[in-house]
């Protein structure tokens, strides 16, 4: 059974290991010991196509947007737009308007529970999250919670870090005005049932809030299909640059959102008395935004479009499969989340030996994996662990990675004893 | 730089595996409670002053990595018996050691088994937690992060 797994995991891994030559970092060595990334989770790599689309942006087409009557001008504007766009087709958006840039997930969330959650929340109003919620899906419901009266609960997780969807839909009620849920759990790996979930919120008329930021870069997504009022995610953890990220929201939603961040670039009309604001997407775009990192994010989309994501969903699953079955032979490890849908995150925890440790014996070969909470502590708690170890894989990586994972865990093992 | 056998010695390893003086302490006259937010790490320390000012017991309870736990497992033997003042000199020395800045560090005895952490620049907090965690309990905070 285990060759079995070992055998197909080798056949379809073989396909896109042409792509690996694409990320220069993964060349690089330390101590002579190559590079093992494993934590593309918090971060991914960039391939040089991301690298070369922000430097040529720089080098060649420099200068603000929507401002300048100057060529320079209309074409830096242009390729904004055109990574808009490309982000509009990437999550499924109907129109571009409908996806804003932002610095991140974690500004996408504050963004909606600010703006849409200060206009639309009253005392009493219930916000519904699950027990595996990011940090960042957790807290800026609690701020505009204090801000509104509105009150934030959890549904409850099984023990297989699967989201109890009964508990989840008795919780869910008339005062439910909005449910935030992870499409996937960055520290278990969970697919969340979005979908499923969604249908469950509309039925009682409350908005739906999906944390994309682990999903974007693993899983074809398509806001449509999955229901999901708004969707937040992150450049940098989809193979573009940091600092950036996209929220698609519905139109009708977006339009009656009152800015969130006043300034430049945002507004229509500015008197002493009265300012009226610009159109979407533009009215949540306050300020010079990240220009080059936009591009950057739009060439991310579109390499990992290139590629396609059902063969890297596919790759990553193969990888996750083999690693799992691998990390098995480690006496004492624990695997931690066994939902039976998983995106590419193994999270574990070893009898004995800390995360922390794990993290550092690993680091000594040049194996880099986290080791913590993951920003998740509630997460932690119900579970019943202070921190776990977790590897993340990507398109990029492949089986010597799992390979080298395997013998560094069995090393700690015999450190440790 | 250093091996791992280096980092995790055998002393390290046995005070992870059986810390000394793990336990609660009903009639501490200092008790705080120390975190590093950013690990995770969380650790009780209790200490028992005697009427002339000496550590008369020190036990600490908690969670976190081997290094955390080893060094306040061997934080408790080495305080133990001190004065308020000796006790925080000894922090002052064990502090350079773990960042490298110790230079009569051959006389911290069991302590030195924690120099190699001075290579490894993000395992100082929690080398030093149950130290600052002690030097509040004795200074009457109740709380201390490192960040």
């Amino acid at each position: 059974m285990a060759t079995a797994t070992v055998g197909s995991a080798a056949r379809r891994l073989g396909g896109l290991e042409t792509h690996r030559g694409d990320f220069p970092i993964l060349a690089t060595r330390r101590n002579g010991k190559p590079l093992v990334y494993l934590d593309s989770a918090a971060t991914s790599q960039k391939p040089m196509a991301v690298l070369e689309a922000e430097r040529r942006f720089y080098e060649t087409t420099n200068a603000n947007i929507h401002r300048g009557v100057y060529h320079l001008s209309a074409e830096a504007t242009r390729l904004y737009d055109e990574a808009r766009e490309r982000l509009a087709r990437y999550l499924g958006a109907e129109h571009p308007h409908e996806v804003i840039f932002t610095r991140g997930t974690t500004e996408g969330i504050n963004l909606v529970a600010q703006s849409w959650g200060r206009a639309n929340l009253k005392p009493g109003d219930e916000i519904l999250l699950t027990e595996m919620e990011h940090h960042s899906n957790i807290v800026p419901w609690q701020l505009v919670a204090e801000q509104t009266g509105a009150v934030v609960k959890a549904a409850p997780i099984t023990d297989r870090g699967e989201l109890d969807l009964d508990a989840f839909t008795t919780l869910l009620g008339g005062r439910t005005r909005v449910v935030g849920i992870g499409h996937v759990s960055n520290a278990l790996g969970t697919i969340n049932p979005v979908r499923e979930v969604a249908d469950l919120a509309h039925g009682v008329g409350a908005v739906v809030m999906v944390d994309g930021a682990q999903s974007a870069p693993h899983l074809p997504v398509d806001v449509k299909a999955l229901g999901a009022d708004f969707f937040a995610c992150s450049s940098h953890k989809m193979l573009g640059p940091t600092g950036m990220g996209a929220l698609y929201g519905r139109t009708e939603l977006l339009d009656a959102m009152p800015p969130w961040m006043g300034g430049g670039d945002m507004i229509d009309q500015v008197t002493f008395d009265r300012t009226t604001f610009a159109p979407l997407p533009a009215k949540f775009e306050a300020g010079t935004p990240n220009i080059a990192g936009a591009i950057g994010f739009g060439a991310a989309a579109e390499y990992i479009q290139g590629i396609g994501r059902e063969a890297i969903t596919a790759h990553e699953h193969a990888l996750l499969e083999y690693a799992t079955a691998a990390v098995a032979d480690v006496p004492g490890l624990k695997v931690i989340g066994t939902a039976e849908h998983k995106a590419s995150v193994l999270s574990f925890v070893m009898d004995g030996i800390h995360p922390h440790d794990i993290g550092t014996i690993l680091d000594n070969d040049n194996v880099c994996i986290r080791a913590g909470h993951h920003c998740a502590q509630p997460l932690m708690r119900r579970l019943g662990v202070p921190a776990t170890a977790r590897a993340s894989f990507a398109l990029y990586n492949n089986e010597a990675d799992a390979d080298a994972l395997v013998k560094a865990l069995h090393r700690a093992r015999e450190l440790f004893g | 730089m250093a091996t791992m056998n280096e980092l995790y010695q055998n002393v390290i390893l046995d005070h992870n595996r059986t810390p000394r003086n793990f336990r609660q302490m009903a009639d501490a006259t200092g008790h705080a409670e120390g975190r590093n937010p950013l690990c995770g790490d969380q650790l009780d320390v209790w200490i028992k002053e005697d009427s002339a000012g000496k550590i008369e017991d020190v036990s600490f309870e908690g969670s976190g990595c081997a290094i955390s736990k080893a060094s306040a497992s061997l934080m408790t033997q080495a305080v133990k018996g001190k004065t308020r003042d000796e006790a925080l000199a000894l922090f002052e020395r064990f502090h350079a050691l773990v960042t490298g800045r110790g230079k009569d560090q051959e006389k911290l005895g069991k302590l030195e088994v924690f120099s190699g952490v001075a290579e490894f620049p993000v395992r100082v907090k929690c080398a030093s937690l149950s130290w600052h965690t002690m030097k509040a309990a004795l200074e009457r905070k109740e709380a201390v992060t490192t960040e």
